[in-house]
């Protein structure tokens, strides 16, 4: 029997590297323009190839090259990555060269994955949250060979991943420590990196990029287009939740409406006497709009997933909130950031598109496969966590009064959505689109992001419904449909039973909660544009060029 | 000191509103009168109740002055048939009662094209009555700041001012930057790089090149200082136009053309004028662009 | 687009002050001009909308308005380009508060 089957085929790819490169691989660095040859020689009918593919990072280079190899030589691929982004993605598949994927997240390809699910050319595995997708890594997925980016190596192959060192790790040390080879694209070679993110040792091959990868700023959100509706959801939000339950671990999923209330900290949450309260510690990548709580003195620490553009000078220079080496720089992390969110976060409040009479909460439409990213991670109850908070406890015994059950804690989970999206779509239904998307796609559940169980709020312009206090499947559909507006679902409802609700505490409208509407104006917003922001963190934040009117 | 309140994120009524003395405001034709586009409800698009106008006069410093305010939120504040009418009468009106001066909040891509021919022909009514006004003593300044800037024929009226003041978040130009785009190809001109829309058409490159007169921070109070520094500067002078001062102005023009005119970017001309750190002009506040540019400044 | 008028009788607030508008024609948005008119009593609401097919959620959306300030004697006109129920419920208790001023 041979036990070294996986170091001995290793040994086998390396050579064949090794003999088509010739002089031109120097140590582990090799031409830019040799890139094909290696991908032809080190890969093998078949392999699964992890490829970043990131949420925000992106190894292009890599990537592109992988798109274009020759499909008669490498075919039936098993991909596998976060995110399908760029359109080489899905031209891999497309191509012939994959057989199979398994991801994340495609939000910007989601259309052309359904088409190419449906017309058969996309096999898809499954969709998963993040640190779910790591996790396979490590159990039945081992990738065999990975395509990173980094930001520098060394000459003997140690990379410096910085500020977007995102996804690697998790990626890198899964197939290294199963024989796998490890492929990176730098931005640069230098002789000493800041400091170590990926030792040498595990590291198989250096190719210098033509230019740097390829990354988006995803979570910056320009005040200007926040809205009075906003305003007021988040005034709610603030004084209806985090004030009520004393949230000071949390998570925000990205978008305008926590925007909102990041901008409201240092102003209507300071007027509530909740500076030190609430809002202390966060899993979340460096937002812009989070900075005038920052400088307000709210916020004590950020750990994030990735970086964001812009961003870099106003986190070298408060390096006691986010994560910065010794080097002075910073380090993200998404599977440990994310294994933050789900642990040792006690709420997550995000948006989303649909929500059902049971709270079934879905991005899912019809004619696009998206996924979910994060979302489901860290919209879920921690089952696993056993360390109380005061959040924590006050969530579970909200959800367990008047039930003969042990006691335990709850993860705050809330989707703050206004009733109508644009073109008046109404954002509460009876039937998620998930179902139709389910039968399309040929899934085997409709794909769902967060499920009713999990759901302990929901926040509409209309008020709070409480999930954790319903004590019956009818209680439960009515607190939605008395915060679904006008929407056919929350002129559905029973008057009667949402009355009773109100009386019970279990709906909250805006004057229950004392939230002024009045006062729910753009003048609350600690910063209204992109120049304030900027000049919130006294000229060190210096936004991407499309964010900029000046 | 209050805090300071964007001019480009007010509406037209707030801008008036706050520019001007407190409830000293009286509109001419207001929305109540319903004098509406005959034109859009064939199109089946909204109306606004003032055409996205509203014009009348008010108080600054307790000086009456005649005054409009385009809404940039009604259409891009395109100038359409009765919007246009309502600037003409206005600036008749100012003219008839010798008014001290003329305001116009412009926030407009032009003329509004779903009114073809009748939205260019207000348009340049407007620019005749403009400079009728100036020829019979009215000074007219104009206030560049909203987020639609002074573009296509509003901004051919707004140069035919006697003043321009802007914020650096105004913009002011002729073609937009997508048709531009568009019609050269985006190596000539990216329209989706903010940075050099605003470098081109904003209100620092336009103070520089001697196309405003004045600069101030986005903010409804400095644009009232501004405006009523203008009104008492050009009290003391003639509006009308003269021979000599669009001579001045063409040898302008031709200096510009003969020393900037084979450059790529802006930055380029600032460094050819000697600016010191011209790429960081964009990043300077008001007060320490106005200390660098205001003596190297073209028309200066 | 598409014309809608409601008209809710016995209200009991009266408005006395010039007629006042709120909002703009934008995209999501809407302006709405309260006068007040000689109604026997009641409040009429006028609306041209360019979202076509809405007319059971204006409708709730109007008697719910009414329930709140129960306006008597007062004529709204409005321009809507698509503008949400919130929205629209913002702009026009925002009307009413305009022209209430400080006894809203």
């Amino acid at each position: 029997m041979n036990w070294n089957t996986l170091q001995q085929n290793r040994a086998v790819r390396l050579q064949r590297a090794a003999t088509v490169l010739g002089s031109e691989l120097e140590g582990k660095s090799l031409p830019a323009a040799r890139i094909a040859d290696l991908l032809h020689a080190v890969l093998e009918c078949g392999d699964r190839v992890c490829l970043e593919g990131n949420n925000q990072k992106q190894a292009d280079f890599l990537g592109h090259a992988l798109a274009n190899l020759d499909p008669a030589r490498i075919n039936q691929l098993h991909m596998l990555q976060s995110v399908l982004a760029l359109p080489e993605h899905l031209d891999v598949s497309e191509r012939g060269i994959a057989a199979r994927l398994d991801f994340s997240f495609s939000g910007p390809q989601a259309a052309r994955v359904a088409r190419l699910a449906s017309a058969g050319k996309l096999n898809i595995g499954a969709i998963h949250t993040y640190l779910e997708l790591f996790s396979r890594y490590f159990v039945d997925l081992p990738p065999r060979v990975c395509l990173i980016a980094a930001e520098a190596a060394d000459r003997h192959g140690n990379l410096y991943t910085g500020p977007n060192t995102e996804d690697t790790p998790a990626i890198v040390e899964a197939t290294a420590f199963k024989q796998g080879i490890v492929i990176v694209q730098v931005n640069r070679i230098v002789d000493q990196l800041p400091r170590v993110d990926v030792p040498a040792d595990w590291v198989d091959f250096v190719v210098q990029s033509p230019r740097p990868y390829y990354i988006e700023p995803l979570f910056t959100r320009d005040p200007a287009q926040i809205s009075e509706i906003q305003v007021l959801m988040a005034m709610m939000a603030i004084k209806g939740i985090y004030a009520e339950y004393g949230v000071q671990r949390l998570n925000h999923g990205i978008g305008f409406d926590t925007a909102a209330i990041e901008l409201l900290l240092p102003t209507y949450a300071e007027s509530l006497g909740l500076r030190g309260k609430i809002g202390q510690h966060w899993a979340l990548n460096p937002h812009p709009a989070l900075i005038p709580a920052i400088e307000a003195g709210f916020v004590k620490s950020v750990h994030s997933f990735g970086s964001e553009l812009g961003m870099e000078n106003y986190i070298h220079a408060r390096p006691d909130v986010f994560a910065i080496g010794p080097d002075g720089s910073m380090r993200s992390n998404r599977a440990m950031c994310q294994a933050a969110g789900h642990y040792a976060c006690d709420m997550f409040i995000g948006s989303t598109l649909q929500i059902d009479l049971q709270g079934n909460s879905s991005t899912a439409t019809a004619g696009r496969i998206s996924g979910f990213g994060g979302a489901s991670n860290m919209g879920a109850d921690a089952r696993g966590r056993r360390h109380a908070s005061p959040a924590w406890l006050k969530a579970g015994q909200q959800a367990r009064a008047g039930r003969n059950t042990i006691p335990r804690g709850q993860k705050l989970v809330v989707q703050m959505v206004e009733t109508f999206r644009e073109h008046m779509q109404p954002a509460f239904v009876e039937k998620l689109d998930a179902w139709t998307l389910m039968e399309q796609a040929d899934m085997a559940i409709p794909p769902v992001m967060i499920y009713g169980d999990d759901v302990t709020h929901i926040l509409t312009e209309e008020g709070i419904a409480n999930l954790l206090l319903c004590r019956s499947d009818e209680e439960r559909e009515q607190a939605i449909r008395g915060v679904a507006g006008y929407t056919p679902v929350g002129l559905g409802r029973d008057q009667r039973m949402v009355e009773n609700l109100r009386d019970r505490g279990i709906i909250q409208r805006a004057e229950d909660l004392g939230v002024d509407k009045r006062m729910a104006t753009r003048d609350l917003l600690a910063a209204r544009n992109m120049k304030d922001l900027v000049r919130a963190s006294g000229g060190l934040y210096q936004p991407p060029k499309r964010f900029r009117n000046w | 000191m209050s805090r300071p309140v964007s001019y480009q994120e007010a509406t037209a009524r707030e801008r008036l509103q706050q520019l001007f003395d407190a409830d000293s405001f009286e509109e001419f034709l207001p929305p109540s009168a319903r004098v509406i586009s005959p034109h859009l409800g064939q199109l089946n698009a909204p109306v606004a109740f003032d055409d996205g106008v509203a014009v009348g006069r008010a108080r600054l410093n307790g000086q009456t002055v005649y005054t409009a305010a385009q809404e940039g939120g009604f259409m891009g504040g395109a100038v359409g048939e009765v919007h246009g009418a309502k600037l003409v009468g206005l600036l008749r009106r100012a003219v008839q009662d010798q008014a001290c001066a003329v305001v116009l909040l412009v926030e407009s891509g032009g003329v509004r094209l779903h009114e073809a021919n009748a939205g260019l022909i207000a348009v340049s009514e407007v620019m005749r009555a403009l400079l009728d006004a100036r020829a019979a003593g009215v000074p007219v300044i104009v206030l560049v700041g909203g987020a639609n800037g002074a573009f296509g024929g509003m901004g051919i009226v707004a140069r035919c001012a006697n003043v321009v003041i802007m914020s650096e978040e105004g913009r002011l130009a002729m073609s937009g930057p997508e048709v531009i785009e568009t019609a050269s190809g985006v190596e000539e001109f990216d329209a989706r790089d903010r940075a050099l829309v605003w470098r081109t058409t904003g209100g620092k490159h336009r103070y520089l090149m001697g196309d405003c007169h004045s600069i101030v921070a986005d903010d409804i109070a400095a644009f009232r200082a501004a405006a009523a520094q203008a009104i008492a500067t050009l009290a003391g002078q003639s509006a009308a136009l003269s021979l000599s001062a669009l001579e001045a102005e063409q040898q302008m023009l031709e200096q510009r053309l003969q020393q900037f005119g084979q450059l790529r970017d802006p930055v380029e001309i600032w460094s050819t004028m000697q600016i010191p750190d011209a790429a960081n002009i964009p990043m300077l506040d008001v007060e320490s662009f106005i200390a660098t540019a205001s003596k190297r400044r073209m028309g200066a | 687009m598409e014309t809608l008028n409601y008209r809710f009788e016995h209200g009991s607030r009266a408005l006395t002050a010039q007629p006042q508008v709120v909002g703009v024609v934008g995209s999501g948005n809407l302006e709405v001009l309260i006068e007040a008119a000689e109604l026997d009593g009641a409040c009429s609401i006028e609306i041209q909308t360019a979202a076509v097919g809405f007319g059971a959620i204006w409708q709730a959306v109007m008697h719910d308005f009414q329930q709140r300030w129960q306006l008597a004697n007062a004529r709204i006109s409005i321009n809507d380009m698509g503008a949400t129920p919130a929205v629209v419920s913002l702009r026009m208790d925002q009307a009413v508060q305009t022209m209430l001023g400080d006894a809203a």
